[in-house]
């Protein structure tokens, strides 16, 4: 699909891109931009102290890239929340904000309430379990929205650190998103499908977008997102950052199935709401993957076709036979 | 002076809301920093890290030298002098370690934070807390991660930079993470050596002592033990590492010790050296084996008097903000300015834990004392020590 391909052209950025971060912030300040970044927290006691730190020291001090810094946590266990405060991050528990509606647990609920309680014309949010935190997670995703008016919602992106003797390796999401967000994408919303890591927990929206759509608290947030975006603006809404490497703590596969299981209801939920359901568009063929060839991401098409034979019984010569 | 660079320290002690910024700062340098693996002789991507953190600040020649140095200078009003402020970028973990740090209320865990994450990152943060506090030195301040610092490193890259410097340092202030209160002012004398104990492919194994190269070098280990070590000149000899054998049941072919020896004798050290040579020989011509006896790094003790006004600043310092001042010599970066004369110690910045392991730990609620030394030193140190002397 040349649209696909210009998009991926166009669209698909490298947080060295966005590295001067000091004339960033005079194109922020030109535009009379304000930024606010959102770590949504659940027992995370052990890499929350350096993520606010970094982006405090490296993005408010050093260059006041973000104007705010706020911690929103579901109710952590551990010391999430004293670390945070410790190191002068404004934090909130998710049920503290928007007290009078009724108390829902969940990522997604902390990302929404984010958009009451932050100011901010762009809101970044960043997953507080990244062990190689790094300010490129903050600029290489406010980017493309600083200098680009009609870029709306920028995703991150990451190499995932595989061995691979070949030079070419697998890349693109995690096991959920090539087993069960890509193929679904690739059949129902095919230009969605250029999105390589679709449920990356990073990415950057503008304000405008994001009070004006519906959230999932659960696992579908992400995928919810996407398409809600997508179709209120299409795909010249979105743009994409490579971000390097994101190191973070493997998920079991028993919660890998759960995930699956709550982006599968918000899937169906986005089909009935779009009418999809009841009038089923045709099924696209094209399977949309990438690969990583040195520093290259590639995208590879695949056409496959499930033909389907019929019953045994219905073949004349199985009859006579 | 002195009442100045007191009621400097006491300034920053007191003004806790401007100090969350410079431990914002410090640890923002520390996690970047610490995180680059850094192993001895591949450095060379810690060191560009760090000459990017100088981005912003007013700092020349900011680059990677061709020892792997990284340096940066900070320009004083009279460039005549030059202060040389050094923390060794090398660590003893290899890049395949994880070298990602996490970051409690108290205490920040990871490898080599201490040993020298830390060192570096106060060094990097040397330019913000000169702009902080508007402080214009006279002396030019040369910032120097440096590179083979440790083990068969042997301070390569500081007696590298010294040996070809064209200008004047005037002094040295060289930063360890750990442990604050320490004060080196002397280097002692030191050979770190390794001894290879190595069975050769076409070996008898019926002859005799023929148990393998572990049992061997454990026999070797015991003859070093019992070499008698004077008291005074205070000597010892550190066993530091052990490597042979891979498995439970086949007889190792070689091992390799690795060992220093430190006495506040020059002679001593020959002596003991020459004693550990014959050692070597002798388990050859018994077993048949090869016995290499390496010589990794040498040093000839020196250093300044006790009374010499940087110790005795150093030892004020700690005196005002009752840290208790912990006198050890050193073998590192010290030794290469001492061997070229030039006034220096060695300083530490808070306390740790568990040094040298993956999970090495330090305390950051000592850091603003630490770094408020590290400013009071420079200050007497770019200012002189006129009225230190009566």
């Amino acid at each position: 699909m040349k649209k696909i391909d210009n998009w991926l052209k166009n669209n698909t950025y490298h947080h060295s891109d966005f590295s001067d971060i000091k004339k960033m912030v005079e194109e922020k300040e030109k535009r009379n931009l304000t930024i606010s970044l959102c770590i949504p927290t659940l027992n995370e006691a052990k890499t929350i102290g350096k993520e606010v730190v970094i982006f405090k020291s490296e993005l408010m001090n050093r260059y006041p890239l973000v104007d705010e810094r706020v911690v929103i946590d579901s109710g952590s266990h551990d010391e999430t929340i004293k670390i945070a405060a410790n190191f002068g991050a404004d934090t909130y528990l998710a049920s503290e904000i928007l007290p009078n509606l009724e108390d829902r647990r969940g990522k997604g609920e902390n990302l929404w309430k984010a958009i009451y309680q932050l100011k901010g014309d762009i809101i970044v949010y960043v997953d507080a379990d990244i062990k190689n935190i790094h300010p490129r997670f903050v600029y290489g995703l406010v980017g493309p929205l600083i200098y680009r008016n009609e870029v709306q919602y920028v995703k991150a992106f990451y190499d995932r650190p595989l061995a691979s003797s070949t030079g070419i390796r697998p890349s693109g999401g995690g096991r959920v998103t090539e087993i069960l967000t890509r193929p679904l994408f690739s059949i129902f919303f095919p230009e969605l499908s250029a999105i390589i890591q679709p449920l990356s927990g990073e990415y950057a929206v503008r304000r405008d977008i994001f009070e004006a759509i519906s959230f999932p608290i659960g696992y579908g947030v992400e995928t919810s997102h996407l398409i809600d975006v997508y179709m209120k603006l299409g795909l010249d809404a979105f743009a994409q950052t490579d971000l390097d490497q994101r190191v973070h703590r493997n998920q079991e596969t028993r919660s890998l199935g759960k995930m699956s299981f709550g982006i599968l209801q918000t899937f169906f939920n986005r089909l009935e709401h779009y009418g999809m359901t009841t009038q089923m568009p045709e099924f696209h063929k094209i399977l949309r993957q990438f690969q990583a060839r040195d520093n290259e991401f590639e995208l590879i098409e695949s056409e496959i076709v499930e033909f389907e034979r019929p019953p045994m019984i219905s073949i004349p010569e199985y009859i006579k036979k | 002076m002195k009442q100045f660079v007191n009621e400097f320290i006491s300034h920053f002690l007191k003004d806790k809301e401007g100090y969350n910024e410079i431990r914002e700062t410090l640890l923002s340098n520390l996690i970047l920093l610490n995180e680059i693996p850094a192993p001895t002789f591949k450095e060379f991507e810690r060191a560009t890290a760090l000459v990017k953190r100088y981005a912003g600040y007013e700092i020349l020649n900011g680059s990677v030298d061709e020892m792997g140095n990284a340096l940066g200078i900070i320009p004083g009003k009279n460039s005549e002098n030059n202060i040389l402020v050094v923390a060794h970028l090398d660590t003893h973990y290899d890049s395949t370690v994880d070298h990602n740090v996490s970051v409690n209320t108290d205490h920040i865990i990871g490898p080599g934070v201490g040993d020298n994450g830390l060192g570096l990152a106060a060094m990097a943060t040397l330019p913000y807390l000169l702009k902080h506090f508007n402080l214009e030195l006279d002396s030019n301040l040369i910032l120097m991660g440096s590179a083979r610092s440790l083990g068969m490193g042997d301070i390569e890259g500081i007696r590298f930079f010294l040996n070809n410097f064209k200008g004047n340092i005037s002094s040295g202030i060289c930063l360890e993470g750990v442990k604050l209160g320490r004060l080196s002012y002397s280097s002692i004398g030191m050979l770190r050596g390794e001894l290879v104990y190595q069975i050769p492919e076409e070996y008898d194994w019926t002859k005799f002592s023929s148990e393998g190269a572990l049992v061997n070098m454990n026999e070797m280990i015991s003859k070093i033990l019992e070499i008698p070590l004077p008291r005074k000149p205070k000597t010892s000899i550190v066993l530091g590492s052990i490597r042979g054998g891979t498995s439970y049941n086949t007889i190792p072919t070689k091992v390799a010790l690795r060992f220093e020896i430190r006495s506040e004798s020059n002679e001593v050290v020959d002596k003991l050296t020459q004693e550990i040579d014959n050692l070597a020989m002798e388990m050859s011509s018994l077993t048949g084996a090869n016995v290499e006896f390496k010589k990794h790094a040498r040093r000839k003790p020196g250093g300044t008097l006790f009374s010499h006004p940087l110790n005795r600043v150093a030892r004020d310092i700690h005196s005002m903000m009752n840290i208790k001042t912990r006198l050890s010599p050193s073998t590192s970066e010290l030794s290469a300015f001492i061997a070229k004369g030039i006034p220096a110690i060695t300083i530490g910045l808070t306390h740790g834990e568990n040094l040298g392991e993956e999970n090495e730990q330090i305390d950051l609620s000592l850091l603003d004392k630490g770094m408020a030394q590290l400013l009071g030193l420079l200050i007497s140190l770019d200012r002189g020590f006129e009225d230190e002397e009566d």
